[in-house]
């Protein structure tokens, strides 16, 4: 049961474009997660389609189709429909983005029993990575430059705003300085971007950082 | 006279639901025929408006026809995909624009999900959302959108054709974050409580 939703607004963004591609791919493995945000989704691309028809429209150049229609005769066959996934452990977003599921992720150590994978995009001014935070273990205090999204995708984590299970995204603004705890039982899998490097809180953590390479 | 009045009738009918039909009609019959006509009959019928779309905020004009074309061509290729259950032929077109605006113009890819992935989580029964005609659902939100609020209109709008994410938005009209995210949640409580979904 997925209770931390993401906001309107964020939905917004992404359905817009106004997102990147590394926090698109988190909002999109969310909505691969819950029929409830997709439908808000599906809302916001309705809204979208009003919106394009009732733009007033812009002056044509009239060479343009002459363009397209030779285009298309170049190449006249449909593209095939794209094939169907097996199921998977992960979301179907960030499968295509992996090249495979979880067990076919190459993790590189974090320290303390984390693991990252840093999940390739074309985003130049954020990061998206898979987290893998040891059962039990806490993810050390940062705050946020700018926005961090988190999507758990397998176990779950608490801090002080609540516990987040499969499926669940965390919204954190620079405001929030936290520290998340994986749960005891299992490991905890999350997608994880941020906007700008994380700040880690302690002396130590901060020494560390920069051979971390988070 | 009697003519004149059945033209009439007939203008007045070919309103926003109308032209959302006939858009419907010229995909299907691109995508079974392969018919050129069509494909330029909603070439002409929408080019305008997508290219205003896609020149927002001072793309060059030679960016904004790569797009253009980008578009079509995808339109023309892939309009065997389109679902008329699943969204209006408007509102597929707009994901199409959009998406070759991103690729071309911002040079990255855009994460979608597969409604098709059997790892996809379904819910037990149809939306509401699902479940109304989708030219019906067109009105509808467009009569919603006639009664936002200035200020609920003035966010939607920056997201939609200034490319402001909300966070942007906040700083460009010198709001508090919380104060725009609001104002986009009750915009779409608004256009969901027009079509008769639970609001959030």
């Amino acid at each position: 049961m997925i209770s931390h939703h993401p906001s309107d607004a964020l939905i917004l963004d992404y359905i817009a474009g106004g997102l990147d591609e590394a926090h698109s791919l988190a909002v999109a493995a969310h909505l691969a997660m819950c029929p409830r945000c997709r439908k808000s989704a599906l809302l916001a691309e309705a809204l979208g389609g009003t919106l394009l028809e009732d733009l007033p429209a812009a002056s044509q150049d009239d060479s343009s189709f002459a363009r397209i229609a030779a285009r298309i005769s170049a190449d006249p066959a449909p593209a095939p429909s794209p094939h169907k996934q097996s199921p998977g452990r992960l979301p179907a977003p960030v499968r295509d983005y992996i090249g495979g599921d979880l067990d076919d992720v190459s993790w590189r150590r974090l320290g303390m029993g984390a693991y990252h994978f840093v999940v390739p995009t074309r985003a130049t001014r954020s990061t998206a990575r898979l987290l893998r935070i040891p059962a039990g273990r806490p993810v050390p205090v940062h705050t946020h430059r700018g926005n961090e999204l988190t999507l758990v995708l397998c176990g779950a984590f608490s801090d002080a705003t609540g516990t987040y299970g499969p499926g669940d995204l965390q919204e954190a603004d620079e405001t929030l300085e936290h520290q998340p705890h994986a749960a005891p039982q299992e490991d905890c899998i999350c997608l994880a971007v941020t906007d700008g490097p994380l700040r880690f809180k302690s002396l130590s953590a901060r020494l560390v950082q920069p051979f971390l390479g988070i | 006279m009697y003519l004149s009045r059945i033209v009439l009738r007939m203008s007045i009918e070919e309103g926003p639901d109308g032209a959302a039909d006939r858009l419907s009609r010229l995909l299907s019959t691109i995508a079974e025929k392969r018919d050129q006509a069509a494909f330029r009959e909603m070439f002409d019928a929408l080019a305008p408006r997508i290219r205003a779309f896609i020149g927002r905020r001072g793309a060059d004009p030679q960016s904004v026809e790569e797009v253009l074309q980008e578009t079509f061509v995808t339109i023309w290729k892939k309009a065997h995909m389109f679902d008329p259950t699943r969204a209006s032929a408007s509102t597929w077109i707009y994901t199409i624009a959009r998406n070759a605006r991103i690729d071309l113009l911002r040079k990255e890819g855009r994460p979608g999900f597969d409604p098709n992935d059997p790892a996809l989580v379904n819910e037990a029964e149809p939306s509401a959302f699902q479940a109304v005609a989708r030219t019906e659902d067109a009105t509808r939100i467009r009569n919603a959108c006639a009664t936002l609020s200035p200020e609920q209109r003035e966010v939607i709008h920056l997201a939609f054709f200034e490319d402001r994410t909300h966070g942007e938005i906040a700083q460009v009209l010198d709001l508090p974050l919380g104060t725009v995210k609001s104002r986009i949640r009750l915009a779409m409580n608004h256009i969901r409580a027009a079509l008769g979904e639970d609001t959030e």
